[in-house]
């Protein structure tokens, strides 16, 4: 009887291994696993880059038109989703405000209305005046702003991510201290 | 014959499932339960394998990049031979899963069959149905036109919303900075395996139980469910009242499925498929994004939110409504089944229903929108302009330019996010226009940096107009005597 019970004990303690043994390969296996899942994920702003929107005379003084650049991290089989478009806004000649075209209440793409000097959202009916600080609508703020630079008679935007409520495109105050 | 037996013998011999099939088709169900209310969750069994079938032969030709998704789609509706046909079905399919599952759940909840012993059945049930709207939500994203890609950065914008984690967590979502190829072949990932797996697993655990556990008897009042007497009660019912499943209940079933079936077959022929709709250019912003049937009543209730509580309400009520329905069965496991006993449920499935139903209504015809192309061509109707003076005709042209139509309707045409402007006259005095135009407020803009003093005096002038005939404008009951001076003390 006893001798039954220590090989019974024997075979379970070395079921206790494979057991044991198969949890740990699996656990290292799954650790470079945990990092692909969260490959996508950078700190704030690290998208971000100079992206060129071409020769500042295309934007006149005091008016406001969409300009449209590739993503900086798009990928080739991104296709058209790898483009992305902005509202640019020239105040003074070397002064620019430069909105993402994402509505600040849920991402969706917000037009310029010239005549009434008002963007609009179709989605949820946010407006935003023309310097971008939220007119009406379910908006929590303004429109994002990206920063901007002047270089060579260019204008640069810094951008790269969809903006939204936690990843902005860019902080406010830093486009007003950027000119360029 | 003698054949086939020998075929099925063989077979038998190493299988040895006659047995275990025999037992489960079989097996006793009270009498009662052979009714036209037990068919639902059969049948969302029926269009879940209906939506793996089209989904995989739908997969055959479909493209998962963002490159070349919405190309293939145009190929399936316009080139091979019933891809349209396919594709409509798999769409409605879904629609009608979801209504269907909704119902069986509704049914489920109301016939107490989440009470004891069926705890867990029910909380698998919850988890399927979560899955079947995340099903519904992925598919949408498959369709990758500018829907699924203004949904996907609504979808953004709401996790976006999580403290602390919704920037890292945008980025998981996405599988990047913005929504592109790697948010394609993530959704497409979660839409034809994962969920789906997962769904199998429970779909067949949870039809384990039922046949396990027995169907719900079919609740009468006064027959309260014990934990300690239940289960003796229910094997009494089916041995004195039980007919065996097959044949007894499972006709029903199998006529409602193919009603089903057929359903979604002639609204798949008649309807056609969905979309897909524009081309998903973010860079082409002439889009009115909308999400499919379903997700319509929270597309209404993210507009109809006060601001403050927008953050708490998205992120705070699914998680207690979802825990509310886990937690259902273990605070209300025994008592009454019959709604005849139960008016709080029968009350919450009612306000649930026409709440969903307000909601939906409100999200089809989105009164809250701007008429986006509402000031190019329609005109202010003849009516208001005969007999105007030149300066009202000069703020009709005001009001024209200024696309005051975006949000006001005027003789019927125009957005409704404001108020209609027919009569507007007898709401507001002159004074209360101006103020009105000038400094906006109650959801409207302020239109003073836009407009000259000249346009605004043209605008109120036209504005005054609005009143029907032979009912006079608004005025400051005080007016009177501020022009004749008559209460100046001076005087």
């Amino acid at each position: 009887m006893s001798d039954e019970k220590a090989a019974v004990t024997r075979r379970w303690v070395l079921v206790s291994i494979g057991a044991f043994l198969n949890g740990a390969v699996a656990l290292l296996v799954a650790i470079p696993v945990v990092g692909y899942l969260l490959g996508p994920i950078r700190k704030n702003g690290g998208y971000n880059s100079w992206i060129d929107l071409g020769d500042v005379s295309q934007f006149a003084l005091g008016e406001t038109r969409l300009a449209s650049f590739v993503s900086p991290g798009a990928m080739p089989w991104d296709g058209a989703t790898g483009k992305a478009a902005c509202w640019v806004r020239r105040t003074q000649e070397q002064k620019f405000q430069v909105f993402a075209i994402n509505c600040a209440h849920l991402g969706c793409p917000v037009r310029w209305f010239p005549q009434s000097e008002l963007f609009m959202c179709p989605c949820h009916g946010g407006v935003y005046y023309a310097d971008g600080s939220r007119a009406a609508g379910p908006p929590p703020r303004g429109l994002f702003e990206y920063a901007y630079k002047v270089q060579n008679g260019k204008l640069l935007i810094d951008g790269g991510q969809m903006p939204t409520l936690a990843n902005s495109a860019s902080v406010r105050k830093e486009s007003s201290a950027c000119t360029g | 014959m003698h054949r086939l037996k020998q075929v099925y013998d063989w077979l038998e011999f190493r299988l040895k499932l006659e047995g275990p099939i025999k037992d489960t088709v079989l097996h006793p169900v009270p009498r009662n339960t052979a009714s036209w209310w037990y068919v639902f969750g059969s049948a969302s069994f029926v269009l879940l394998l209906l939506q793996i079938v089209t989904g995989i032969l739908l997969a055959i030709v479909y493209v998962p990049s963002a490159g070349e998704a919405w190309n293939s789609l145009q190929v399936l509706n316009q080139q091979l031979p019933l891809g349209w046909f396919l594709r409509a079905m798999h769409g409605w399919g879904s629609n009608f899963m979801v209504a269907v599952v909704l119902i069986h759940m509704a049914q489920v909840f109301l016939f107490g069959a989440y009470k004891f012993p069926r705890e867990l059945t029910w909380i698998l049930g919850v988890f399927l149905l979560l899955m079947t709207l995340g099903m519904a939500f992925t598919g949408q994203v498959m369709r990758f036109d500018q829907d699924a890609y203004w949904g996907l950065g609504i979808g953004a914008s709401i996790v976006s919303r999580v403290p602390f984690i919704g920037g890292p967590l945008v980025e998981l979502l996405l599988g990047g900075p913005i929504i592109a190829g790697p948010t394609l072949t993530r959704f497409f990932a979660l839409h034809v395996f994962v969920i789906p797996g997962m769904m199998l697993t429970f779909a067949a655990l949870h039809i384990w139980m039922v046949v396990g556990l027995g169907i719900n008897d079919w609740p009468m009042p006064g027959r309260v469910v014990r934990r300690s007497t239940y289960i003796q009660e229910y094997h009494e019912l089916t041995q004195k009242d039980g007919i065996p499943f097959v044949p007894g209940a499972v006709w029903k079933d199998m006529i409602f499925s193919a009603a089903i079936l057929f359903a979604v077959a002639l609204c798949a022929v008649f309807l056609g498929p969905f979309g897909p709709t524009g081309f998903p250019d973010p860079t082409i912003i002439q889009t009115v994004p909308k999400p499919d049937f379903f997700f319509l009543w929270l597309y209404t209730i993210l507009s109809f939110l006060p601001e403050n509580l927008e953050t708490p309400f998205i992120l705070i009520a699914p998680v207690v409504g979802i825990l509310f329905l886990l937690a259902l069965p273990f605070f209300a496991g025994e008592g009454e089944k019959s709604w005849h006993r139960r008016p709080i449920a029968v009350l919450s499935i009612t306000l649930l229903a026409v709440g969903f139903a307000v909601c939906q209504h409100l999200g089809t015809y989105t009164p809250w929108s701007p008429e986006m192309q509402a000031w190019s061509g329609d005109t202010v109707p003849i009516k208001y302009v005969h007999g105007a003076t030149p300066l009202g005709r000069q703020g009709q042209i005001v009001f024209q330019a200024k696309q005051c139509r975006n949000c006001h309707m005027l003789g019927g045409v125009g957005g409704q996010r404001g108020p209609e402007l027919d009569g507007v006259a007898t709401r507001l005095t002159y004074d209360q226009l101006v103020r009105q135009v000038l400094q906006g407020g109650g959801n409207m803009p302020a239109y003073g940096k836009n407009l000259s003093p000249a346009e605004v005096t043209a605008l109120v002038s036209f504005l005054e107009t609005l009143h029907p005939d032979g009912q006079l404008p608004a005025q400051n009951a005080a007016q009177r005597y501020i022009d004749t001076g008559e209460l100046d003390p001076k005087k």
